[in-house]
């Protein structure tokens, strides 16, 4: 009996076999679809891979890849800046607007159901093929610019006016790139809006979570809705804009229509070349892991936690 | 007496006071209301714009395209388009498979996740922490970074050497159900890391007094886990299966990767301008034929709104569960 129990685990030893067990899957998987083939595509980068009849044959090429992604190809690198540009212009735009929306929905009103199902519709809709095609179907845009060159320079009736507004910006003297940024957002507002829907419902959860009480305790000693919106709605919601401008940055580097992507996908599949698509492809890895670093580390240093 | 005229003075002052304040207090709830319905609209308009485009488009003749006074509403209403659409994707037998593909993977996908995101959240072992940020990072490292080597993992697919052993040579797995199937099981599927992230953080927050009943009562891990905390997780479940099926649905990435033969909607709508002005050119002995842009586009928009049909139709019936997920999920939790 007493050797027995040496040999016995303990219940702590029990749970964490248990554990494992119940991740088992994930292990498995991590290791064989994940761990393995990232390991694979760096060795691959430094090759040149060739796909014979039973299997593929790799032949070293040392940084040849590397090398003709930035100084040979001739599209590979305006492309990434361009993703990446566009990647900075736009998610501050998203997380604005889905901080915005979110505190619209937030609000009882007759409708907030529908309007809620309406704006979480594009998560469902404009994803993966569907919004392939939108971008790449002419008749879609054209209704589209059509549709904000009515919305900015058509009846009197319109609401937004960018033109109007690009004239009121420039008299204020600001700088023109900056005023270029806020009219190109209402040009963009298509592209930000289907990009917000998951942003939009989280940060609706957080604004939801926020004890009431503060809020009492706040008009009691007098505050206005300024006050209480800089001093207790946008500390309690700084954690999720965290989450949310790092979920955005991954949505859109990863995005179908996202150049870069296709130029990976372009690259292996079309040119045959596997080698410089593993390349290409760390890369540009490497690009989103910087960028989500230093967006994470400016952004952790003001963000507020309860506890 | 003064006193009590000052008081009935002070009162009467007050109440006007209030009542002026309140109803500056109503008209500026009310001038905001307005406000508010109206960005409402208007954000609600600009998300189902492009929709009624396409439903417009897709109904219309050629001609009416070119025709500047006909706008949304078409002059000559024809559904031709979902003629041509329908038999140049092969729509029944593409919307078949994607059927079978989606419930497939989300079903797999649902119960693997299931499984993981309960070991995390409810067992402490050795390396949790390391492993569970190796979650977090499958959904920060783009899939295409890992493409190639799945790609010839499945095309020349073998479990350490032992299937070329027995039979001569490696399995080739593509255009098959399989490399869905084994990265589903095994969770690395389409965005798998944040259905674990969701089920993960749904189980931390249930109570635990119903398990330690179960434990108490002689009930193994397993058995506790499907008898006790699987029916109070089902909502979440159901949040999950969804959002793995409509995602699934539209992926092109993993099915353009996998699948060349195998028909499922996502290939059918890409490749259905191809094919059309392919069958146009062999109807006219072998001269080549482009389709103009605007009959392009018309088709892409009446394929498009087959593709996404059922998911509105799904959509319709289960909002609240893609909607309220990230609110009872505790994602805001942390």
């Amino acid at each position: 009996m007493n050797i027995k129990s040496k040999h016995r685990l303990t219940l702590e030893g029990k749970k964490a076999i248990t554990g494992y067990m119940f991740i088992a899957p994930f292990l498995v998987g991590l290791f064989v679809f994940f761990i393995y083939p990232l390991i694979q595509s760096i060795i691959f980068s430094f090759h040149d891979l060739e796909v014979t009849a039973t299997g593929y044959k790799l032949t070293y090429a040392g940084l040849n890849n590397f090398r003709r992604a930035f100084f040979v190809d001739p599209d590979f690198r305006r492309i990434l800046v361009e993703s990446i540009t566009q990647m900075i212009t736009d998610v501050p735009l998203i997380v604005m607007f889905s901080f915005f929306a979110a505190t619209l929905l937030n609000q009882e009103f007759k409708g907030r159901a529908f309007a809620r199902a309406v704006f979480f519709l594009p998560v469902i809709l404009t994803s993966g093929v569907i919004v392939a095609i939108e971008n790449s179907d002419m008749l879609l845009n054209m209704a589209r610019s059509s549709f904000e060159e009515e919305a900015t320079t058509g009846a009197a009736a319109s609401v937004v006016q960018a033109l109007e507004l690009r004239r009121l910006l420039m008299q204020t003297r600001l700088d023109p790139r900056f005023i270029g940024y806020i009219t190109g957002a209402i040009d963009n507002i298509y592209q930000v809006v289907t990009a917000s829907g998951v942003q939009i419902l989280v940060f609706l959860a957080g604004l939801q979570t926020i004890s009431p009480s503060l809020y009492e305790a706040a008009i009691v000693e007098g505050a206005t809705g300024w006050e209480k919106f800089w001093k207790i709605t946008f500390p309690m919601i700084s954690p999720l804009i965290l989450v949310n401008v790092v979920y955005s940055i991954i949505d859109s580097f990863t995005r179908p229509t996202n150049q870069v992507m296709q130029m990976i996908m372009d690259a292996a599949f079309r040119q045959s070349s596997y080698g410089y698509s593993s390349a290409i492809a760390w890369v540009y890895f490497i690009a989103i892991m910087l960028i989500l670093g230093i967006a994470v580390g400016i952004i952790s240093r003001w963000v507020f936690y309860q506890e | 007496m003064s006193s009590i005229a000052m008081e009935q003075r002070n009162v009467t002052i007050s109440k006007k006071a209030k009542r002026s304040y309140f109803s500056m207090y109503r008209l500026r709830q009310l001038m905001w209301s307005i406000v508010r319905t109206i960005l409402v609209i208007g954000i609600c308009f600009v998300i189902l714009y492009p929709l009624i485009v396409k439903f417009s488009v897709s109904i219309m003749e050629e001609r009416d395209l070119y025709d500047i006074t006909v706008r949304y509403v078409p002059k000559h209403f024809t559904l031709k388009n979902y003629q041509t659409a329908w038999t140049y994707m092969r729509y029944p037998e593409a919307f078949m498979n994607s059927v079978k593909l989606s419930l497939l993977t989300s079903l797999m996908q649902l119960i693997s996740c299931t499984l993981v995101g309960y070991g995390f959240a409810r067992f402490n072992f050795p390396l949790k922490n390391l492993l569970f940020g190796l979650v977090i990072a499958i959904l920060v490292v783009p899939p295409q970074t890992i493409m190639i080597p799945l790609f010839l993992h499945f095309r020349f697919f073998d479990i350490f050497g032992i299937i070329s052993a027995l039979t001569g040579h490696t399995l080739n797995l593509l255009d098959s159900y399989w490399p869905f199937i084994l990265l589903s099981a095994t969770g690395m599927g389409l965005k798998n890391g944040l259905y674990i992230y969701i089920m993960r953080q749904h189980f931390r927050g249930a109570p635990k007094d119903l398990e330690e009943a179960a434990y108490i009562d002689g009930a193994g891990a397993f058995k506790t886990f499907y008898r006790v905390m699987l029916p109070g997780a089902i909502p979440m479940m159901v949040t999950v299966f969804l959002f793995s099926f409509v995602w699934q649905w539209t992926d092109t990435f993993y099915s353009t990767l996998f699948l060349q033969k195998l028909w499922v909607l996502p290939t059918a709508l890409s490749s259905l301008v191809p094919n059309v002005s392919q069958a146009y050119s062999s109807a006219q002995l072998g001269i080549m034929v482009y389709l103009s842009p605007a009959y392009s586009s018309m088709l892409n928009n009446t394929g498009s709104i087959l593709v996404i049909i059922p998911l509105i139709i799904i959509y319709l019936f289960t909002q609240r569960y893609f909607v309220e997920s990230i609110e009872r999920s505790g994602l805001t939790g942390m």
